[in-house]
């Protein structure tokens, strides 16, 4: 049974299923020396030059786990040692170049950057090239690729660069959190940094939630998460985990939906504010768009704001698939309503750690959205909930989204607006390629994810979103 | 007076936001607003005798349709 996409992902894994298990037995100042030494146990090293490198980067894994460095409100941050430098060289010509006569490369070609031999084969002068991609893209034989770092090509926003001795350096001002890079980095050198420590501080504080209710808050696409069990079944291992109880996340979309129309309305252009990742990026690179972020909370901020309302002393605590929430959770507007955010890949740890079995577990419920709520977690669900929210309030407003799946997209669409050629008054924006389900704290990216959230969807209990906020209206009278 | 109905997984399931809308109707019939506080609480312990509810902490277990009969046997007797 694999649980995650790559072997990268199993050993945070594996790192943060060990600083669990110490924290449980508190025995957390042992962690640097023991965790390395039990995951990289010797004496040859499998996956670095040998045993003591291996271990000195799972050491900073392990301090990663533990909330990484307390002074960078950075969420991703690059682990020095465990980054290989690898060599880039931009546009080269490779193997396959096979000395054509007709020289579309050097043609095309801008800066007369492309020489060729005795063989006719293709060059790129590295110092007259620009990297426009020209040649590449007029190639008969594809024989010409762009190398760029695995990191730089994942990061759509230009955060990453190559800083002293090599090694990938994040500009903050730029960094959305969006974790594009911790996925893809081959060899693990970004990663999120962890706050399990604090949220078992939490539950364990709570003494069985008798001083204070610890609420789990479960984005919507855990639909496509945890694939070898029910949903329900993962529900059951929170309770068993100590929280007290269980909601979805979708339920504060279902609020969301509702408010961010009529927002909408009032307003007449928007662009969303559910993604965190998107809403950052707005505000470190088109500033003079800030204006029309719509003033609404996240879906994860709503809910906690909700919950805190019916139960005062209540502790929340979000978990999904998203790194930005991370720091959307840091955000002052949003301290008073989430204690903590934890990734699927941090709760898999968890449940391992306490040695909860899955599959053996009872099938719990969780059914607090409608159908609308729970579609959030993909591209284009934010958008279809938003129509019919306004068809449900019957507000006189036709929206007119543009929905854009990745941050690339968002850039489209935002350049657009800032020169005044966009025709659309709603920008529905996700940083993950393919919404939520793409984030980066995901277990698995499978194919089938989208159709797992319709499928989610539908078996919601309320079809309606103002059914679903019915229930809510009981302690919020005149909200929602 | 304050009730409290559960709005869980759970009890949503068996039913309370039928119970919250009849409570709600209920109170505004009788002009009952200014005494009688209607409140959610997401799970209360009690799943298996949902649809859980409570008058100033006092549990009952209710059916949606129950409603009327608990608010005029229990409710307004207590007020």
């Amino acid at each position: 049974m694999q649980l995650f996409d790559t072997y990268v992902q199993k050993l945070k894994y594996k790192v943060l299923r060990e600083v669990a298990r110490h924290a449980y037995q508190d025995t957390l100042q042992d962690c640097y020396l023991d965790i390395p030494k039990l995951i990289s146990p010797g004496p040859k090293s499998e996956l670095r030059c040998c045993i003591y490198k291996e271990r000195a980067i799972v050491a900073e894994r392990v301090k990663m786990a533990m909330g990484g460095d307390k002074t960078n409100p950075n969420i991703v941050e690059v682990i020095d040692i465990a980054c290989d430098e690898c060599p880039v060289s931009g546009y080269r010509v490779g193997p396959d170049c096979r000395g054509c006569i007709a020289h579309r490369c050097a043609s095309v070609c801008p800066r007369n950057a492309i020489s060729f031999d005795e063989n006719h084969h293709a060059h790129i002068d590295p110092d007259k090239c620009i990297n426009c991609g020209k040649c590449a893209s007029v190639c008969p034989y594809s024989a010409i690729q762009n190398h760029v770092r695995p990191c730089e090509r994942a990061c759509k926003v230009k955060a990453i660069s190559q800083g002293e001795n090599h090694v990938a350096q994040i500009d903050e001002g730029k960094c959305i959190n969006c974790g594009a890079c911790v996925y893809q980095c081959p060899f693990g050198a970004l990663q999120d940094k962890s706050f399990l420590l604090d949220a078992i501080k939490m539950i364990r504080e709570s003494d069985h939630n008798k001083n204070y209710r610890v609420y789990a808050v479960v984005a919507p696409s855990i639909s496509s998460q945890f694939v070898h069990v029910k949903v329900g079944q993962v529900i059951t291992a929170l309770k068993e985990l100590g929280f007290f109880t269980v909601i979805e996340a979708a339920l504060g979309a279902d609020m969301v939906a509702y408010k961010e129309s009529r927002e909408l309305a009032e307003k007449g252009f928007l662009t969303s504010s559910c993604c965190p990742a998107f809403v950052s990026y707005i505000e470190k690179s088109f500033p003079s768009l800030k204006q029309h972020i719509s003033h609404n909370y996240s879906p994860m901020a709503e809910l906690g704001r909700y919950i805190k309302k019916t139960d005062p002393t209540a502790k929340v605590i979000f978990i999904g698939p998203c790194t930005a929430k991370k720091a959307e959770a840091q955000r002052e507007n949003v301290k008073p309503h989430v204690d903590c955010v934890l990734t699927f890949e941090e709760l898999q740890a968890w449940i391992d750690s306490r040695d909860l079995d899955l599959k053996s577990l009872e099938v719990g419920v969780l059914d607090n959205a409608s159908y609308f709520g729970r579609i959030f977690a993909r591209s284009g669900g934010l958008s279809d909930s938003v129509v019919q929210a306004i068809k449900e309030q019957k507000l006189d407003l036709i929206v007119n989204p543009v929905i854009c799946d990745g941050i690339e997209e968002c850039r489209v669409a935002l350049l657009k607006k800032q020169k005044n050629l966009l025709k659309e008054n709603f920008i529905e924006g996700m940083a993950c390629t393919g919404g939520c389900i793409g984030g980066a704290g995901c277990l698995t990216h499978g194919p089938k994810d989208k159709s797992e959230v319709d499928k989610y969807g539908h078996e919601a209990y309320e079809k309606t979103i103002g059914d679903a906020l019915a229930l809510c209206r009981v302690t919020e009278e005149n909200e929602a | 007076m304050k009730i409290t109905i559960c709005i869980g997984s759970s009890c949503h399931l068996k039913g309370s936001r039928m119970i919250v809308e009849d409570l709600q109707k209920l109170v505004k019939e009788n002009n009952l607003s200014d005494k009688i506080e209607l409140a959610g609480q997401f799970c209360m312990g009690n799943c298996q005798n949902g649809v859980c509810v409570t008058i100033d902490g006092e549990a009952f277990s209710l059916t949606p349709a129950d409603t009327r009969d608990f608010f005029e046997k229990d409710v307004l007797p207590r007020l």
